[in-house]
């Protein structure tokens, strides 16, 4: 275990120039007696979008919740923008983040999307996307509205901006939720199933805009049972079987020609 | 009637000075016991052991324990244990006010209830609620602040309402330790004038008019905290 480790080391650079965003290594994460995450590694530089498919309990939530210690990681190696997180066992050998103004500052530059969208209930849709930028951030409240303005504009919501959350329809608080997002001005975006909450005929304005962001150059890591989508604005793709990544690469090989037999059985079965 | 009259030698300055004192030991009163009671519902809700097993002694001894016998005894032994510390530490005993050792005894008393109903009403917060805040880099006070207590609200106003109303007629028990509220005051006068009934029929509708005012603030209270809250009047 690797966990002490050093603080903000230098963004090593790949070989095309773009710098390092996220890099994941020999993630364990337990609950428990179940170990659900047995050593995943994975790496994403600017302008990646990299989609974790796999079946129901396969770990994808777990994952992408370890990335910004929502679940603490049990061991393993997480790194942001180049700056690792430090990690410490606290008094029931539990492994905790070591430092919770660092993890604070990693979470404000890490824009996550939810299932359920979470928005907050008892802030309007523009307050909900200024909250973190003034609060957080430390951002001017004019300049972080204006802000705001822009991002409800691109997501087409500016005239619901003074709606409450409860008053929108699912596919409407998700753009809210992905707009929240955008206002901190993100690393990295996580989004973790963001349509599955969703009717039908509501995933399709959801995916538009966040198949723009990713054609924009947008860094994020994206949990997604939606395969075509997937295909489409993926620039790899992680396959993950009961807490290890089975297979991953390039959507036109996992989906065009994938190798492992359970990655052909998942595709098949999933249509 | 003229007994009732608000220039001596009617009663009716002292009973206003009373209800006065009656308002002002039930806001402090409910103010402390609000503070008590986010620092109880946080204690049990995220403390450690220690910590959860403290504040379940108090919810549970104050909650069990009539609240006269209580005020009698956090009145008369609460004083003497402060004077005693006080002594000991080489200091001149001081005379506690009855205005400030009412709102401690009650405010108390009122924490432990307020301690359930925060809780009660953090617990109902839909989670992801939460998980975003954490998610988006909040640290615990700036959660509490921003996000916690604003969302707890709506689930925590009838259950503090109530003790907003308890409150202010607790105030009453204090008259066993001679604080003149309204209660008291009431007794003095009629005991004077032996216009018993006159008196209390009085000092009754003061106390139904406070509630009446305090409805309509709680209304409005609740009005705003549900602001993001669609209506459950149905269409
Ligand atoms: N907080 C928790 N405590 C205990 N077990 C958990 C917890 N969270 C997840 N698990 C377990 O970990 C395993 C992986 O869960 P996870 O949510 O990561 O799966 P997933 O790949 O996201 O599945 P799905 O596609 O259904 O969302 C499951 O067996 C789940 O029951
Ligand atoms: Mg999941």
């Amino acid at each position: 275990m690797s966990m002490a480790g050093t603080a903000a080391n230098p963004s090593p650079l790949a070989q095309d120039g773009a710098a390092e965003a996220l890099h994941i290594e020999s993630l364990h994460k337990k609950f428990g007696d179940l170990h659900v995450l047995k050593g995943v590694s994975l790496s994403a530089r600017d302008g990646d979008v990299i989609a974790i498919i796999g079946g129901s309990g396969s770990g994808k939530s777990t994952l992408l919740r370890c990335i910004n210690c929502l679940e603490n990681p049990t061991s393993g190696v997480i790194r942001v923008n180049g700056e690792q997180i430090r990690l410490k066992a606290d008094s029931h050998g539990h492994t905790i983040p070591a430092d919770r103004r660092q993890i604070e500052r990693i979470r404000s530059r890490l824009g996550m999307v939810f299932q359920s969208f979470n928005l907050w209930s008892h802030l309007t849709l523009l307050e909900n996307v200024i909250e973190v930028p003034v609060h957080v951030l430390g951002v001017k409240r004019d300049k972080a509205i204006a802000e705001a303005q822009t991002l409800l504009d691109r997501v087409g919501l500016a005239e619901k901006r003074d709606v409450y959350p409860a008053y929108l329809s699912g596919g409407q608080q998700q753009r809210g939720a992905i707009a929240r997002a955008l206002a901190i001005q993100p690393r990295v975006m996580l989004f973790d199933e963001p349509t599955s909450a969703l009717d039908p005929e509501l995933v399709g304005e959801v995916l538009k805009v966040i198949g723009d962001l990713a054609r924009e150059g947008r860094t994020m890591v994206l949990v997604t049972h939606e395969m075509k989508f997937a295909r489409e604005v993926a620039t790899h793709v992680v396959y993950l079987y009961n807490g290890l990544v089975e297979e991953e690469g390039p959507p036109e090989e996992i989906f065009g020609a994938p190798k492992s037999e359970r990655l052909k059985q998942f595709i098949r079965s999933i249509g | 009637m003229e007994l009732l009259s608000p220039v001596p030698p009617g009663w009716g300055g002292s009973l206003l000075r009373g209800l006065l004192s009656s308002v002002e030991i039930a806001v402090g009163a409910f103010g402390l016991g609000l503070l008590i009671g986010i620092c109880g519902a946080y204690g049990k809700l995220y403390g450690g052991p220690i910590a959860k097993d403290l504040w379940a002694v108090y919810t549970t001894i104050v909650r069990a324990v009539p609240e006269l016998v209580l005020i009698l005894l956090l009145y008369f032994a609460g004083t003497d244990l402060i004077n005693r510390v006080l002594v000991m530490a080489g200091y001149e005993p001081i005379n506690i006010s009855g205005l400030v050792a009412g709102i401690l005894v009650l405010g108390f008393v009122q924490g432990a209830y307020s301690t359930e109903v925060i809780r009660g009403a953090i617990l109902a917060i839909p989670q992801g609620q939460i998980e975003a805040a954490r998610a988006y880099g909040m640290s615990p006070i700036l959660m509490l602040k921003r996000i916690t207590l604003p969302a707890m609200l709506p689930f925590a106003i009838p259950g503090l309402a109530n003790l907003w109303l308890i409150a202010t007629k607790d105030t009453a028990l204090l008259a066993v330790v001679g604080f003149n509220e309204l209660t008291l005051t009431t007794r003095v006068a009629a005991g004077a004038t032996k216009a018993y009934f006159t008196f209390f029929i009085a000092a009754g509708a003061l106390y139904l008019l406070l509630t009446l005012v305090s409805n309509v603030f709680i209304r409005r209270i609740e009005r705003w905290a549900r602001r993001g809250m669609p209506s459950t009047a149905g269409a």
